[in-house]
């Protein structure tokens, strides 16, 4: 294994990792497509650092995409506040508009400055692992460290404020803010997964190591840890698939990785996977075989299923 | 504005007359309350005061505004008007002294967690930030798991229990904040018979303790029984007072119009409640 391997190894376990475990609190909320839209708000942020440094350079460019990615954020909240729209119906409005101005961007970007084709804008779509440098690891590896950091450290408000943000915000704690921070948790993993991954995939990553995680158990703490695993494994593995086989990319084979490993949580986790709750149904004389009652279709919609209501007993 | 307050209190309970300043600040003291959605009022002018410890149902027909008159209190929506105010201060300060079970449906019951971290929940509000729940505070939720038959029930994922064991950990969460003021929105709704006893039975105990619940109700005929006083609402405050005396057919064809089926459910309750007097 060549030591440019192992960076990128290094790299997208991480950023595997990371999206894992703030993925976790973006489906539970229900907010899985705020990745979404962070990532497509991010691309004019990308093109308007460029144009401004006139060079392609890393960090500067991932401030603009945190920076217009907020700002999507915000857009949506607004358009959801202000007006009568809905947070699905704004974030396709959010997301389609700040992609649109994107895309104009870069191309303007590539025909108009000579140093156009040097900006590897393209890179931001699809997403490029081979070019990952160590200092971009380091990057990733801070940014993972402080999200860790953030959830260990109000784990207790965060768990509170997702399960019943009402109930939290009669209790005293900013429910709205807490809500934003996690928003601004996605919207920070969503940046650094952007280079790696591209804007179209990379919601993808936050989202299913959360959905998978969800099969293998019912705590909380129990689908953090294994979310987190989960998507180190997705990232080191799908890197490494594509490293052995040439013209596979490297954002679509890790996704691809992850939705196998999705595919299997699906049939075969314990108690919550498919097959364990057909046998149980056949058991139970199909009595507590209630359709909807656990994530199916719902999770690859990537919403974690409203819980079908059985009779009293 | 027809507000029945402190007037009708029991004279037992009553402060001192013309000595005001030993009289303890009412509970809940809800001033000229307005809220509305998308400029549609919902709650216009509401004014209510409750002086001491009791159980209070709130009434009214659908879209009446009875979960939003908790929700104003609380805070939890913006009241384009009015002011309110609980143990004589704002409910910024006295935050720790209200307790509050929202309606079943406004939770995802497929949340990954267990009946008992749900209770532990509760005693959040005590910790303040970063503080995780000790041996304490789990002892106490276990307390308060047993208070409402839930014991045995602990480590289940909440999505596995019924409707009425659900609804029985909201009220253990309530019960682990240990609070004096209580505003449940709908605790009986869609719960099984032994869960309707073992509610009316906590919300007994709880006012014994000299706590106070305002809970909505939506069976009018069970309203004489499991309260001390009525709130009728529909969009403005129709009546409040004492059952005996505010419950009657007048105020309810104000507050229901004259939807008779609603009429005949209120009358049996009245008359049932005149059998047992």
């Amino acid at each position: 294994m060549t030591y440019t391997t192992l960076v990128v190894l290094a790299g997208t376990s991480l950023l595997g990792a990371c999206s894992g475990l703030v993925g976790c609190f973006a489906v539970l909320r229900g907010r899985a497509l705020t990745g979404d839209a962070v990532a497509h708000a991010a691309l004019p942020g990308v093109c308007l650092a460029f144009l401004v440094l006139g060079e392609r350079r890393l960090p500067e460019m991932l401030l603009g995409a945190l920076i217009t990615g907020l700002l999507g954020i915000a857009t949506v909240s607004a358009l959801r506040h202000m007006t009568r729209i809905k947070e699905d119906a704004a974030i396709g409005i959010v997301l389609g508009v700040f992609y649109g101005v994107g895309i104009v961007l870069s191309s303007f970007i590539q025909k108009q400055t000579t140093t156009g084709s040097k900006a590897g804008l393209d890179s931001y779509i699809l997403g490029k692992t081979a070019g990952m440098i160590v200092q971009d690891v380091i990057l990733i590896g801070l940014a993972s460290a402080s999200c860790l950091a953030v959830v260990l450290l109000l784990y207790k408000e965060f768990k509170v404020v997702a399960f019943d943000p009402g109930f939290a915000s009669v209790q005293g704690w900013p429910a709205f803010r807490l809500d934003l921070l996690l928003m601004t948790l996605t919207a920070v993993t969503v940046v650094i997964g952007l280079p790696s991954v591209g804007l179209v995939l990379v919601a993808a990553l936050l989202i299913i190591p959360a959905a998978a995680a969800r099969f293998w158990t019912r705590r909380l703490g129990a689908m953090l840890c294994l979310a987190t695993f989960f998507g180190g494994v997705i990232g080191a593995v799908g890197t490494l698939v594509s490293a052995r086989y040439h013209h596979m990319p490297a954002g679509p084979t890790i996704v691809l990785v992850g939705t196998s490993l999705f595919v299997i949580s699906l049939f075969f986790a314990p108690r919550r996977g498919f097959i364990a709750r057909i046998l149980r149904a056949r058991r139970t004389n199909w009595e507590t075989f209630a359709p909807g009652d656990e994530a199916v279709g719902v999770a690859l919609a990537s919403r974690v299923g409203r819980h079908q209501e059985r009779p009293d007993v | 504005m027809n507000t029945l307050t402190s007037a009708e209190t029991p004279s037992h309970v009553a402060a001192p007359r013309g000595d005001e300043a030993v009289a303890p600040p009412p509970v809940l003291d809800v001033h000229d309350v307005t809220v509305a959605y998308h400029r549609k009022p919902v709650l216009w002018d509401v004014d209510l005061t409750i002086e001491t410890p009791r159980l209070v149902g709130i009434v009214g027909p659908n879209g009446a505004g009875k979960s939003t008159l908790l929700k104003a209190i609380l805070g939890l929506v913006p009241a384009a008007s009015g002011q309110v105010s609980v143990f004589g201060g704002s409910l910024k300060q006295h935050r720790k002294l209200v307790g509050y079970v929202p309606q079943r449906e406004s939770v995802d019951w497929d949340f990954p967690v267990s009946a008992f971290d749900v209770v532990l929940m509760g005693t959040y509000g005590q910790l303040g930030w970063f503080r995780r729940p000790g041996r304490k505070q789990r002892i106490w939720a276990k307390e308060c798991l047993a208070k409402v038959g839930m014991a045995d029930f602990a480590r289940r994922q909440i999505g596995q229990l019924s409707g009425g064991q659900q609804q029985r950990i909201f009220l253990a969460r309530a019960l682990a904040q240990n609070a004096q003021l209580y505003l449940m929105d709908e605790p009986m709704a869609g719960v099984d018979a032994a869960t309707e006893q073992v509610v009316f039975e906590l919300l007994q105990e709880m006012r014994d303790d000299g706590k106070t619940v305002v809970a909505v109700h939506h069976d009018l005929r069970t309203v004489p029984q499991y309260f001390d006083d009525v709130l009728l609402l529909n969009m403005r405050l129709v009546a409040m007072g004492p059952v005996a005396e505010t419950f009657n057919q007048e105020n309810l064809r104000k507050t229901y119009g004259g939807r008779l089926g609603i009429l005949d459910e209120a009358g049996e309750a009245l008359r049932s409640q005149e059998r047992s007097a």
